[in-house]
């Protein structure tokens, strides 16, 4: 399993990948982890030949602050706007969708959008989105766990 | 009829890096202003290097873009040694240009590939265009990975390369990791003769301006690194004098500061500009390559900017594939610089163009001054300009065609909005 954190740590709620990532390297798991900018082409590369690949992105939707997006990618569409904030020319929605068309996605590809709204520069993560994280964390360590 | 009041807005103008947005006012259907405007905050990069170490220059510079990491490495390297007396030549000089060529492998194919072609086919995106085309999206994402794999030998790693110092390297490739990446470029070389093919048959847009070229010319080379700053326009000066014919002006509508040749105005940098003024020192081959697919030797169609981005993948395959057969491990990674006061200036070629480094030295090599004009602020007044003929040539188009031509006429430049100062909001207003 791959876990990949995707955001910039210093433009407030964008920086919730990272915060996940911290928070599933203290827990000793028997998986790879990594930080990553969000880059679409980059992503490609990172899931080919891996089974089961865990995103987590900060997304912008029309709902509430701290709302919590679970999307099994590997079966159903990304809507186009949902990562709307990626400052990237090519990004994770995008990534996601090419992959599917030149069926190279991994078997397995879950994505966790928590919504965020303070995207500047130097801004802290809103405490709404760090208590939906903590949810998330949970998730996929039970996940894991499971599996093992 | 003329429609009295027009007004289009997209809230969000894809495939290009960073943000910003267009504005186009259109009154009793005449055009009355284009604006490009840049929101992207400042970022403040020559202000953080006041006060740091000359070799601390190369890695913080290269943090400004994350597609063009080694333009900044390379200008602000030789910027360095400029100010400090040393040349760096030989096995150093060539593995720099080597790492240049993956950096335009990659930022070319993506743009050419991902960003830009898309417009010409009429698909909306990448993706789309992968469904009726997957090969040839295949194509371009192997091509990126080549450029990529380049970076990540010679530079440590893809993103931000680590490997680069002022005066050379942290460590030097060997000789059979440089010939694992020849195999793949082999593959490249003929993916990238392919890319022209493709590209030169594309639908194109006769759309020609009056431009003032700048780029770097070398008597023996096609420019990454060095030479002097040529223009279409008699401009040929050494880049210690950028100050004396260019300088930044702040717009209201813009955080980036907008770049004109003194007394001259607006001016073009990028493949377009280095092609035209360099394409005698092109390779016989890829001259060739070039006529054959009815690439003018002087290209002022930014149309066409999609062709030339695809000759100069073939040139850096082509150029890249010259310098691993010819490379021996240097006796040192690096020249062994002496700190010490000086001002010195680094010009280089980015992909999108020419991005010029100026630092001023005190007597212990700590940084008292930096200027950086990445390429993207040299083309914003460009880009414009052309907007601005662009759309008075197409005003009877609906907003939404309008719109998709001019999102086109901007990614003619590839801008790189984050380097510049990102998202791109179009506003068309038609009264």
């Amino acid at each position: 399993m791959l876990i990949i954190g995707i955001g910039n740590r210093h433009r407030g709620d964008d920086g919730i990948g990272s915060w996940v990532v911290q928070k599933l390297r203290e827990q000793s798991l028997p998986v790879e982890i990594i930080e990553h900018c969000g880059d679409g082409a980059e992503l490609m590369e990172l899931w080919k030949s891996r089974d089961s690949v865990v995103i987590i992105d900060a997304v912008q939707a029309r709902s509430s602050l701290g709302d919590l997006y679970r999307i099994e990618a590997h079966k159903d569409e990304v809507p186009a706007d949902f990562f709307h904030y990626s400052t990237h020319a090519f990004s994770v929605a995008e990534a996601v969708e090419l992959a599917r068309v030149l069926d190279q996605l991994p078997p397995l590809l879950t994505i966790y959008g928590i919504v965020g709204e303070n995207f500047k520069m130097g801004a802290d993560i809103s405490p709404k989105v760090k208590e939906t994280a903590l949810k998330v964390v949970d998730n996929i360590i039970d996940d894991i766990r499971n599996k093992e | 009829m003329k429609r009295k009041s027009r007004t289009i807005k997209v809230d969000y103008l894809a495939r290009v890096e960073g943000e910003g947005a267009l504005y186009i006012d259109i009154e009793e259907g005449h055009l009355k202003d284009v604006k490009l405007k840049i929101f992207e905050p400042p970022r403040f990069f020559e202000a953080l290097l006041r006060g740091r170490r000359y070799s601390e220059a190369p890695d913080i510079t290269a943090r400004i873009c994350g597609i063009c990491p080694i333009a900044y490495q390379m200008s602000s390297s030789h910027a360095m040694e400029n100010a400090l007396h040393t040349t760096v030549d030989g096995q150093l000089r060539a593995l720099r240009r080597l790492i240049y060529c993956g950096e335009w492998i990659e930022s070319h194919a993506l743009h050419i590939y991902m960003l830009h072609a898309p417009d010409f086919l009429g698909y909306p995106d990448a993706i789309t265009m992968a469904k009726e085309h997957p090969d040839v999206v295949k194509r371009g994402l192997r091509l990126k990975k080549a450029g990529n794999e380049i970076l990540k030998i010679v530079g440590g790693r893809e993103i931000h390369p680590i490997n680069v110092q002022v005066g050379g390297f942290y460590k030097a490739p060997s000789k059979q990791s440089l010939a694992l990446l020849a195999e793949e470029l082999k593959w490249a070389q003929d993916a990238a003769l392919e890319t022209v093919r493709w590209t030169a048959k594309l639908p194109m847009q006769d759309f020609q301006q009056d431009y003032e070229f700048v780029a770097l010319r070398h008597p023996a080379e096609y420019p990454f690194n060095e030479g002097r700053l040529v223009s279409s326009k008699g401009l040929d000066i050494d880049i210690a004098d950028f100050d004396l014919h260019f300088e930044e002006e702040h717009v209201e509508h813009s955080n980036a500061l907008h770049c004109i040749h003194k007394g001259h105005g607006a001016y073009h940098v990028g493949p377009l500009a280095r092609y035209s003024l360099n394409f005698d020192q092109l390779p016989p081959m890829v001259q060739q390559v070039a006529l054959e697919n009815h690439l003018p030797k002087i290209c002022s169609n930014p149309f066409q900017s999609i062709v030339v981005r695809s000759i100069e993948v073939l040139y850096a395959c082509h150029e890249a594939l010259r310098i691993i057969s010819e490379y021996e491990v240097p006796p040192k990674p690096a020249i062994e610089m002496q700190a010490g006061p000086g001002i010195g200036h680094g010009c280089t070629e980015a992909p999108r163009g020419i991005c010029y480094h100026r630092y001023e030295l005190d007597e212990k090599g700590n940084i008292m001054d930096a200027r950086i004009v990445p390429p993207t602020s040299q083309n914003q007044k460009m880009i414009e300009s052309d907007l601005r003929k662009f759309v008075s040539q197409y005003l009877h188009l609906s907003d939404e065609e309008l719109t998709w031509r001019c999102e086109q006429a901007i990614r003619n430049y590839d801008p790189c909005i984050s380097c510049a100062t990102h998202f791109l909001k179009l506003h068309v207003k038609r009264n």
